[in-house]
């Protein structure tokens, strides 16, 4: 197989990894400015390197465990690059690029999986599976942001403001950056489950309706919409809403993994 | 082409001095057409503001040579006696001069270091001179990179990003918890002159309400109306509470006038929206317990002066950073400088060879009668060639060539060696 997209990939990463730290310790916004074309430039490498794989394989990317983290860590970057863009701001680069970076590296360094995958194909299932994964995407991504958040309401309560507080994005830019991620997360699950559910439905005889892995899903739709509406209300709004939001993820990972791997009959690395 | 700078600021001079030196801009035009009128300078710029009063110029002759001059003008314009602007005084030629600019763009020169303003200022100094058409290609690179300059060290250095007063440092706070302030609402509770301070960075920041509440109703009237804020009669808090994102206390009170209980029933009613509270009494006007509020900050007189403690150290360490940006700006003008009067020189060599040869072919005519008029044409054309080929390689060399412009150090020798003092003029 040809490593040049993989390794291109990984180089701009790195690249825009370095450059939003810079950004972070300097100001300087051209630095900012060269991360986020890197990061620009490592997902267009990065699609190169799925489609690769893919073509490989003859499967889809989500066919193993390794192609859908791959997978996430595209869907991460383009769902942070879109929130950077519509919110202009360049500071959470840093705390975002080492889950995007930890997630195409251990795709791509780890061996080939062993386990097989249920036997999909079809539109429907491609959409029920990318949009799923654009879900966990989108609420790694509100996990980031209220970690920050809760990370610079800290130092701003206890007054120990250092040099980095001054270059983080204001409380209330993070938590609406936040709440964004999270309306992304919550339409693609939605989408994404109701199509699962048509897909599902289409295969009645072959796949059970009861897997835990909808009242999973379930919960964590409820959780989100939950999260959304108590962060801009009374006793919720601020660090608490974050907390939610922090645990909300924790659910996600959940989902992600003990549920997918040892629980759903009909799920395995989505 | 030399550069000449006189002038004084306030390390060299009290602001009794500088007071009486300082420029209005019709003085700053005036000044300027009467230093070129007298012959003192060709090109001139005056840069006045309240720390510092600077004549810039390009002399006919040598900078050094027109500084004298140029302090008794300034004597003179200001009626003010030359022993007493004799020491206060300073005088820069060329390169220091260069860099004394670039250094005032970056605010390595300002009394509040990196501050802001005096990268406008020079930037109105220069539109204004300008205009006016008193400046000229020399004064205007210069300025050119002086604006760079200044621009550069602000975007790629923190020497201005900091806050550096109690009232800056509350409201750049501030931002950090609700971003821009274009949509916010303040309450200033006492009307004295640090609440002013606070009030003026706030409206600089575009805040969209002033709520102004005070002991006494005429001051609160009086710094209401000169901010455009509204008055809250004193003590309601409730109505007072409900709606400020930032509340800046400064009130003459032996308690706290903020009591933990108030603010916890303003918080209730608002829904837990943030509050920053900047306290800056002494003693102070809100109950510390405050800040243990779920979303309350609260910042006092001694938190804000630790942060503007803390960006002083930290402009300070940015200073190598700006510093290097001067140099290298400083080196770039130089080079400049350079090259127009090395390219300058070379035109001067080329008129010079094309007279020299018009009357060495004169005379050496004289004795080839014998040649046609063609063959004297060739002659000529020939010489025309290998003259143009001497001196087109060298000219297009220094042109392109910034290591070799640097490398030739001082032109004047040059000019020296292959020019007369007439055809140097």
């Amino acid at each position: 197989m040809n490593h040049l997209f993989p390794i291109l990939t990984a180089l701009a990463y790195l690249s825009s990894f370095g450059l939003y730290i810079r950004f972070l310790a300097t100001g300087k916004k051209l630095t900012g400015r060269l991360g986020t074309l890197f990061l620009g430039l490592g997902l267009v490498a990065h699609y190169f390197a799925l489609l690769e794989r893919s073509r490989g394989l003859h499967t889809v990317p989500y066919h193993d465990l390794y192609g859908s983290m791959s997978l996430f860590g595209w869907l991460l970057a383009l769902t942070y690059l879109g929130l950077e863009l519509y919110h202009r701001q360049q500071s959470v680069g840093a705390f975002v690029m080492p889950f995007i970076l930890a997630f195409f590296l251990a795709a791509h360094l780890a061996p080939a999986d062993r386990l097989s995958p249920p036997a999909a194909h079809g539109a429907t299932f491609a959409f029920h599976v990318t949009l799923s994964i654009l879900a966990y995407a989108a609420f790694a991504l509100s996990f980031v942001l209220s970690l920050i958040f809760l990370g610079e309401e800290r130092l701003l309560r206890s007054h120990k403001l250092g040099n980095m507080v001054w270059r983080l994005p204001p409380l209330e830019l993070l938590e609406r950056m936040s709440k964004s991620s999270v309306l992304v997360g919550l339409v693609s699950i939605a989408i994404g489950t109701a199509l699962g559910f048509v897909w599902v439905d289409r295969l009645s005889s072959e796949y059970s309706f009861y897997d835990p892995k909808y009242v999973v899903t379930l919960l964590v739709l409820l959780l989100y919409v939950l999260y959304l509406r108590l962060a801009g209300t009374g006793a919720w709004r601020g660090a608490r809403a974050s907390r939610l939001c922090i645990f909300n993820f924790l659910i996600v990972v959940l989902s992600f993994t003990v549920v997918n791997l040892y629980l759903s009959h009909s799920h395995r690395y989505f | 082409m030399e550069i000449v700078l006189v002038g004084l600021n306030h390390r060299t001079a009290p602001v009794e001095v500088r007071e009486r030196v300082s420029f209005t801009a019709e003085q700053a035009r005036r000044a300027a057409e009467e230093l070129r009128a007298r012959g003192i300078l060709e090109e001139t710029l005056v840069l006045s503001t309240c720390n510092r009063s600077e004549v810039y110029g390009v002399p006919p002759e040598s900078s050094h040579e027109c500084a004298p001059g140029l302090s008794t003008f300034l004597s003179e314009f200001h009626s003010v006696r030359p022993d007493i602007l004799g020491v206060s005084l300073y005088h820069h030629y060329d390169q220091e001069a260069v860099r004394h600019l670039f250094r005032v763009a970056a605010g390595l020169d300002s009394m509040l270091l990196g501050e802001a303003e005096i990268l406008g200022q020079v930037r109105e100094a220069y539109r204004f001179a300008h205009e006016q058409g008193a400046t000229g290609p020399v004064l205007n690179r210069l300025f050119q990179g002086a604006l760079e300059v200044g621009k550069r060290v602000r975007s790629e250095t923190e020497l201005g990003t900091r806050p550096m007063s109690v009232a800056s440092a509350g409201v750049k706070l501030a931002e950090r918890i609700f971003g821009k302030l274009n949509e916010r609402k303040a309450l200033v509770l006492g009307a004295g002159t640090i609440s002013e301070q606070v009030v003026s960075q706030l409206r600089d920041r575009g805040i969209a309400q002033l709520q102004v509440m005070n002991r006494s109703r005429d001051r609160a009237d009086e710094l209401a109306k000169q901010f455009g804020g509204k008055v809250v009669g004193w003590g309601e808090w409730d109505a007072a509470l409900q709606s400020p994102d930032v509340v800046v206390s400064s009130v003459s009170a032996d308690e706290p006038v903020l009591r933990r209980d108030i603010v916890e029933r303003a918080m209730a009613a608002r829904g837990n929206r943030a509050l920053f509270l900047m306290d800056l009494g002494v003693p102070r006007n809100i109950d510390p317990s405050v800040g243990e509020l779920y979303n309350v900050y609260v910042y006092n007189t001694d938190d804000l002066s630790e942060i503007v403690q803390q960006n002083r150290n930290a402009r300070e360490s940015e200073i190598p950073r700006a510093q290097g940006i001067v140099d290298e700006h400083v080196t770039k003008f130089l080079s400049w400088q350079a090259s127009v009067e090395l390219v300058g020189l070379v035109d001067a060599l080329r008129v010079k060879m094309r007279e020299e040869r018009a009357s060495f072919i004169r005379a050496r005519m004289e004795l080839m009668k014998h040649l046609t008029e063609t063959d004297r044409a060739h002659v000529e054309k020939l010489m025309d060639e290998m003259l143009e080929k001497l001196l087109l390689g060298p000219a297009e060399r220094l042109r392109g060539e910034k290591e070799l412009r640097r490398k030739i150090q001082n032109v004047e020798a040059l000019r020296d060696l292959f020019l007369s003092n007439r055809e140097k003029t």
